[in-house]
């Protein structure tokens, strides 16, 4: 293990609130708007650590223990993700099923922190969450099998250095599709437009962003540290496959997968200006569309 | 095979003991728990010996039965599955004789534990058997052991009806193990499943009907969609140690069964893994959509295993398309995966039933709806909950991540390398995995955060209190099995290793091949992590939070001043997203009296889904069948002296038949 395998979660931690900043850059942009500085996430995140913290009645250890194992998942699992042709700390075969169940294990925790608050409009975030993610599930499996169909390898590193010998541009279409089936599960699991609008928690929207109404203070500052995390890991799994870089191409690759990042926030803080959010129902036929997406994928890799 | 005769002889004679001395509840409960709790852990030490490596062990001793023989064996397949039956047989002893003690008053103890230590000695005989007319005896005497526990409230209308429908199931089931082991007996000329293995090849079209048979005699104890329908009627009327039993080790001698025969039948072709494979979807889907949409605690929770027997049956599939394609990793990973499944399904399976049972003790109701809140006064019975309920969802550190995670891993390596027309089936228990895997999350959330967080819904949660030790102890014990085997993935699986070589015929290794200690060690890596880098969160909010001002006030209600306990959501809404989508299965009814007039006086809704496959299958075939049949019914008539009529003609008949 080279000492350069820890730069991804240290990249990772360091610049994922940098993502949210780029992303509300461009929608204030679209706006008309200067906007709030690149770097205001990460003052949110220190304002809200600086603070104390005020509890419903209602709740229990279970509430508290919410943000923390939220938190300690994203945190695991940033050490899975290699970035820019740089290998993770902990890459293994089959680290992209334990990368899926760290994910599960955060849903899991925020969704009964939720239902611990008896607040009937976290429970229906709950209700919301559950649905969505559990008909997200298989579009991100049959994306991430597409992948290892196409490379013969079962594990992120591997199949992004061997991705990066042959790019999707020669290749075939089948990376370009999973790529874009994966960019919708990114964005219905981060809580963006279409599926979800992380500016308001109004009844509508009533997904991500309801579930932690009653979290204040350091709490809510490791939710939303967390979910900056979700964001980054997930985002660098989309341009891992738009942009492979192999193994050994580092500082270029770095920059390379930097750049695609910001790219990406971008991207998204573009989709969050240019369309409304979906109506509820329509939501499952749009991540049912991803898996279908990917399932083209797969058949593609056969070919 | 001396511990295990005693085990056997001390479950069977404290259970007729308890039964003698009925009169007591002290004596019964003393007899009949003591050595149901003794009897199995004598049995754990021999078990545990063969599955961590001694050589197998056996005893034949003939017998006057035509065909039959008191021949037993414990090999690495009977102890894995022993090891289960033994460990939760002990722990729900225990808690049964707390359950039940209460109930003194009103109804013997002497039955119950009588038949409980029965259920014991056959479902370890049944795995122990090596004859099959001792099997189907052990097998037969199993499911009227476990009829009787039941039905022990029997006065209930539900509970009558539940006993019949699980009668009449298992009876059906029994009728194709019969033809099976005739026919396989009749082909090898003897009733010894030594015989059956080494019998060479089998024609495909008589190995063929050998397979559908088992499948649908095993199947039915399993509880196959859609052979489940007995499974969510009898487990909830059951009591509930006797449900965490049935559920958790019962129904898995009937995987023990088809795995066994799998090892007779000869090479599989590949329409037998793309059946398990379809069985092991239709009933990991659909079991957990109906988990999903249930509002009885214990019918949910027996769904749920309808939905488990899923998986373990995928992980099946997985390993035979293996031993089809010549693909040892394949079969390797798809066998370890469904048969860790099985132990692991034991574990918390039978850890949610004991808490549920903690919870009908407590309040009185299984209705998911009227509870709420419930953290707060069984704080124990929570924290155990929430671990079978992380752990059946499948989540990392918990042993149901990885047993699911050596299913997937398999699938996906084999889908990556195999042609198209093996690797289909694979794709689709990829994605049939994680659309279980996603429900389930959506299912025990919902079954443990309405249950036991928020606000109490209703009155039976007012005076609900933490059980005693007794029941409390099994739950403990389960919990960190649960945690035990999650953080010891890579060992446990290499125990494995000699089971796996029972099914495959084949020496099994560890390294690329055989057991992948590599993706294990990644998987404990990351759990390891895991468990640091939540610790590491929780001191940063403790340390941020010393000495700052922490406060305590009502849910932020969005504004609203005064969230009272029935608005929280409920069970029904909780669900609602997911059952109407899928409502093409589910066929969920609503009964709604909704809000009328300027000033409305009342309204109410409530949703109900009943079994599908019940409904609209068996019922309506088997109501045609008893009109058919009613015009039998001049034969029983009730006189005596006519029945021993019958007998002496059929005696005549066959007399005649012999001699001519």
């Amino acid at each position: 293990m080279s000492p350069t395998c820890l730069l991804p979660p240290v990249i990772a931690l360091v610049f994922s609130p940098l993502l949210l900043g780029v992303i509300n850059r461009t929608k204030a942009r679209f706006a008309g708007r200067a906007g709030a500085p690149l770097h205001q996430p990460y003052h949110d995140l220190l304002k809200l650590l600086r603070k104390g913290a005020v509890y419903s009645r209602t709740t229990t250890w279970l509430f508290r223990a919410g943000p923390v194992v939220g938190l300690g998942a994203m945190l695991a699992a940033s050490a899975l993700v290699p970035f820019g042709g740089l290998g993770a700390p902990l890459a293994f075969e089959g680290d992209l099923l334990v990368l899926a169940g760290l994910l599960a294990l955060a849903r899991f925790v925020t969704v009964n922190a939720a239902l611990d608050t008896g607040s009937s409009f976290e429970g229906m975030g709950a209700s919301r969450e559950v649905q969505f993610s559990a008909l997200a599930e298989p579009a991100l499996f049959l994306g991430l099998a597409s992948m290892a169909r196409e490379t013969g390898a079962v594990s992120l590193g591997a199949i992004f250095a061997s991705l990066s010998a042959h790019p999707w541009a020669e290749s075939g279409l089948a990376p370009l599709l999973a790529a874009v089936a994966l960019a919708i599960v990114f964005l219905a699991e981060n809580a963006r437009i279409p599926v979800d609008d992380p500016n308001t928690h109004l009844e509508l929207t009533m997904i991500h962003e309801v579930m932690v109404l009653d979290h204040s203070g350091p709490d809510f500052a490791l939710i939303q540290y967390g979910a900056a995390l979700k964001l980054w890991l997930l985002g660098s799994l989309v341009v891992g496959m738009l942009l492979p870089v192999g193994p050994g191409s580092a500082p270029a690759g770095v920059a390379l997968a930097g750049g695609g990042m910001i790219a990406l926030a971008v991207l998204t803080g573009v989709v969050e200006s240019v369309m409304a959010r979906l109506r509820l129902l329509r939501v499952p036929q749009l991540l049912v569309g991803a898996g279908a997406l990917s399932s083209l994928a797969l058949v593609l890799a056969f070919v | 095979m001396l511990p295990v005769l005693t085990s056997l002889a001390v479950l069977l004679v404290t259970g007729l003991a308890a039964l003698i001395a009925h009169r007591s509840p002290r004596a019964a409960t003393a007899l009949g728990a003591g050595g149901a709790a003794a009897g199995s852990l004598l049995g754990l030490v021999p078990a545990l010996g063969v599955l961590l490596g001694d050589p197998a062990i056996s005893l034949r001793v003939p017998w006057q039965v035509p065909g039959g023989a008191f021949s037993v064996e414990i090999d690495a397949l009977s102890a894995l599955f022993l090891f289960p039956i033994f460990l939760l047989s002990a722990l729900a002893a225990v808690y049964g004789a707390g359950y039940l003690w209460p109930s003194r008053t009103t109804r013997s103890l002497g039955p119950p534990w009588f038949f409980y230590n029965l259920l014991v000695a056959c479902m370890v005989l049944v795995v122990i058997a090596r004859n099959a007319v001792l099997f189907l005896m052990a097998w037969e005497v199993m499911a009227l052991a476990s009829f009787f526990l039941v039905i022990r409230e029997h006065e209930k209308e539900e509970v009558r009806e539940a006993g019949w429908t699980y009668l009449v199931a298992t009876r059906l089931g029994t009728a194709f193990l019969l033809a099976f082991f005739a026919w396989i007996g009749r082909e090898t000329g003897s009733m010894e499943f030594d015989r059956f293995s080494r019998h060479g090849v089998f024609s495909p079209a008589l190995a063929g009907s050998l397979f559908v048979l088992a499948v649908i005699g095993f199947g039915t104890k399993a509880g196959f969609m859609p052979l489940h329908v007995w499974l969510p009627e009898a487990h909830p009327a059951a009591p509930s140690h006797v449900s965490a039993l049935m559920s958790g080790v019962m129904i898995k001698t009937g995987i023990y069964g088809l795995v066994r025969t799998l090892t007779w039948l000869g090479p599989p072709p590949a329409w037998w893994a793309w059946t398990l494979i379809a069985i092991g979807l239709s009933s990991g889907i659909l079991g957990v959509l109906f988990a999903l949409a249930q509002n009885d605690l214990k019918r949910l929770l027996a769904y749920s295993s309808v939905e488990n027997i899923g998986i373990i049956t995928l992980g099946l599939g997985v390993g035979v398309l293996g031993i089809h394609t010549g693909s040892t990793t394949l079969a390797v990973l798809g066998f370890a995966g469904g048969l860790l499944h099985v132990v692991n399904h034991a574990l918390f399976k039978g850890l949610l039933f004991l808490g549920a049972g903690a919870v009908v003790h407590a309040t009185g109701t299984r209705e998911i709806d009227r509870l709420g809140g419930l953290l707060k006064r069984m704080p124990v019975t929570a924290a155990c909950f929430l671990t079978g309920a992380a752990a059946i969802s499948g989540l990392p550190p918990f042993n149901g991540f990885v047993g699911e995670f050596l299913i997937l891993l398999g699938s996906f390596r084999g889908a990556s390398v195999l042609p198209a027309e093996t690797a289909v089936p694979l794709l689709a228990a990829i994605a049939g995995l994680a659309l279980i895997g996603g429900l389930a999350a959506a299912c025990f959330s919902r079954a443990f955060g309405i249950v036991f967080l928020g606000e109490a819904r209703g009155e039976p949660v007012a005076h609900a209190h933490e059980p005693g030790p007794a029941l409390r102890a099994p739950m403990w014990i389960l919990a960190v099995a649960c945690v035990a085997v999650g953080l010891l993935g890579p060992w446990v699986v290499r125990a494995l290793a000699p089971a796996l070589e029972v099914v495959m015929g084949t020496p099994v290794a560890s390294g690329e091949e055989g057991i992948p200690t590599g993706p294990l060690l990644g998987v404990l890596l990351a759990s390891l992590l895991l468990l640091a880098t939540v610790a590491l969160s929780a001191a940063i909010r403790r340390f941020l939070l010393a000495g700052r001002p922490v406060t305590e006030s009502v849910t932020w209600d969005c504004g609203y001043a005064r969230p009272g306990a029935r608005m929280q959501y409920t069970a029904s809404s909780y669900a609602q997203p997911l059952t109407s989508l899928f409502s093409v299965f589910l066929r969920t009814r609503r009964v709604a009296a909704l809000p009328e007039g300027i000033f409305p006086s009342g309204a109410s809704f409530a949703t109900e889904t009943r079994d599908v496959c019940r409904e609209s299958g068996f019922r309506p075939a088997f109501e045609r069948l008893s009109r058919v049949l009613w015009a039998m019914r001049w034969l029983q008539h009730g006189r005596v002296h006519l029945y021993v009529l019958y007998i002496a003609l059929t005696l005549v008949v066959l007399l005649v038949w012999k001699l001519g």
